[in-house]
């Protein structure tokens, strides 16, 4: 998908979140003994065949199981291990959920959850395998925290966040290469959005791939003299409060971009921050109340809303409300 | 090293446990006695005499995980009784800001291992421990209770495949099976036999007892622990309500709450079966 657009952030040179999963699952296997990795019979897809071949001793597949996959990982920490599972968003939050709730997040156990194949960009394998409710089902639970990243390195950086902090954790992948917008010196903290682009005329709150999409619409907008403000929000939950209002008051109205159901997803998290201490208006680009289906990734994106011509459109309605 | 209880002792000890299970149900005016008083001596030998459980924080101790969360009851009943809590705490079970949940949640009291309510998990976790406790070494064991018409669940099956997958000799499922659940006789809602036999297919080490007999209980539990290469599964053919003439093999008596006149009937029951 990356190559439908232009350079925003230096490189085109694409890569998919789920390898810095495995980048961070590789460097925690060399300097943490108690992380071990669960997966469910899709290694190679989500790309934990990498700690596999390093550390066989702490892989457990557990075959087609995602409920008893989540549970093991429950046990594995209750005995002091700090357990990773992994599958597809789709099997591991809605297969999964009751042990999820139960075991895990109700327990605030240190398991690690993370689902690869998030959003719509998953492309022809369609609705079944499109994870586009996760977000929003995790974010519902108590303890949990949920963090959506926007490419390789940040994915890294949340995987050896998740496993420094105590206590149960959700991460979203996805299945295509997407451009690189951080490097090494990025920061990174979970419940910490980042400003990508300073502007004062309308703020643009991203999440995961969306956070390019938006870069590309700032560009398109700065032709037409609109200062559009990019917010990088990779941590759904705890929200970035502080970051958000600020943004609200300074811009006075936002635009939320997300690959994922706008009802329950991000938009509503964002919402639910803004109508109660900062009620500027605001619009929601992102999957609107149905499912997913086959097609090229590109294609999918721009047929369910998701490009950065339907933030534009998105900032211009924006902007009539405001005036 | 502590003296070990004797079948004579542990059989004592059980009835003391149903009368004050079944006295906290009635505090409560809600829970389930019925499975509670089934699986009341096999516990009574795992947590007394069985299981290495000096302390809740130790982390050499034993794992027990109650999939069957709803006799949570019992479970209490069991914890103070190690002395985990204060028995007073017991009447508090399933009031407002009580600890004790009404079903199971995870360090609450100390002793209870892990949240549970919604069937079929508890199986998974003791994998889990299981395998984490053989990758370190440790002299762990992890036990598992639940319940026959659990078995209906998907995930136990997943979990039975599992912990024989992994050659899990620390792991030791015990099933209550009293042949109840809450619409009826689980032959009728929804069959599970032959369980033994379709444990047997799944490469468990399967032992069958009569699990209202004290001494069937402990010779069961002493022998999973010298089977190696592959779990067990202790099939505890039990009695709901057993003890209790009123409640034995009652449907009804599954999820409610004895009136007083009806635990003082019960405690005089289970006071003259001692004196037997």
């Amino acid at each position: 998908m990356a190559t439908a657009h232009k350079d925003v952030c230096g490189t085109l040179e694409g890569k998919a979140t789920r390898y810095g999963y495995s980048d961070g699952l590789l460097i925690l296997g060399r300097t943490d003994p108690r992380v071990f990795v669960l997966d469910a019979d899709l290694a190679k897809s989500t790309t934990t065949d990498r700690f596999q071949k390093e550390f066989p001793d702490r892989f457990i597949d557990c075959g087609i199981a995602e409920a008893d996959m989540v549970d093991i990982a429950g046990g594995l920490s209750l005995m002091g291990k700090v357990p990773f599972t992994s599958t597809y968003g789709t099997f591991m939050v809605d297969r999964a959920l009751d042990q999820i709730r139960v075991t895990v997040a109700y327990g605030e156990l240190n398991v690690k959850i993370v689902g690869a194949h998030g959003g719509i960009s998953v492309g022809p394998d369609g609705a079944t395998h499109q994870a586009l409710e996760d977000l929003g089902t995790m974010r519902m639970l108590p303890h949990m925290i949920v963090i959506n990243p926007c490419d390789v390195n940040e994915a890294r950086k949340a995987t050896l966040a998740v496993a420094a902090m105590q206590g149960p954790a959700f991460i979203r992948l996805g299945r295509e290469a997407v451009p690189i917008l951080t490097d090494d010196a990025t920061p990174f903290e979970i419940g910490k959005g980042i400003t990508f682009e300073d502007g004062d005329d309308v703020t643009i709150a991203a999440t995961g791939y969306m956070v390019y999409e938006a870069l590309l619409a700032h560009e398109e907008l700065a032709r037409e003299g609109i200062h559009a403000r990019v917010l990088n929000i990779h941590t759904i939950k705890p929200i970035d409060r502080e970051l958000l209002l600020k943004a609200a008051r300074e811009t006075g109205a936002v635009v939320t971009a997300e690959e994922h159901q706008v009802m329950g997803g991000f938009g509503s998290a964002v919402a639910e921050v803004l109508v109660q201490d900062c009620p500027v208006p605001i619009e929601f680009v992102g999957i609107k109340d149905r499912f997913g289906e086959s097609g090229t990734p590109d294609e999918l994106l721009t047929a369910f809303g998701c490009r950065y011509t339907d933030i534009e459109a998105a900032v211009h309605r924006l902007l009539k409300r405001k005036e | 090293m502590e003296k070990l209880l004797t079948i004579r002792e542990l059989k004592h000890l059980a009835t003391e446990i149903r009368k004050d299970t079944l006295r906290s149900i009635t505090a409560a005016g809600s829970g389930h006695p019925g499975g509670s008083l089934s699986a009341a001596d096999v516990m009574t030998a795992l947590y007394f005499r069985t299981a290495s459980l000096s302390s809740p924080i130790d982390p050499n101790r034993d794992r027990i995980f109650w999939s069957k969360g709803h006799i949570a009851p019992l479970l209490y009943t069991l914890l103070a009784y190690k002395g985990f809590f204060p028995k007073e705490e017991l009447m508090t079970l399933r009031k407002l800001g009580s600890r004790l949940q009404g079903h199971p949640r995870k360090g609450s009291p100390p002793g209870v291992e892990t949240s549970g309510g919604s069937l079929g998990q508890g199986l998974s976790i003791a994998v889990g421990a299981a395998y984490a406790a053989r990758y370190d070494k440790l002299p762990v064991r992890a036990y598992c209770l639940t319940g026959d018409g659990e078995l209906q669940e998907g995930q136990i099956w997943e979990a039975l495949m599992a912990g024989a997958h992994f050659k899990l000799d620390n792991l030791c499922a015990i099933i209550d099976n009293n042949g109840l659940q809450i619409d009826g006789k689980c032959s009728e809602v929804m069959g599970i036999d032959d369980v033994a036999a379709k444990l047997r297919a799944f490469n468990w080490h399967v032992i069958s007892i009569d699990g209202n007999d004290m001494e069937q209980c402990v010779n069961a539990l002493d022998e999973a622990k010298t089977v190696k290469g592959q779990p067990t599964a202790i099939v505890a053919h039990t009695i709901k309500g057993k003890g209790v003439s009123f409640m034995e093999n009652v449907v009804g008596w599954h999820g409610k709450a004895p009136s007083q006149d009806e635990l003082a009937q019960a405690i005089r029951e289970l006071d003259a079966q001692e004196c037997e």
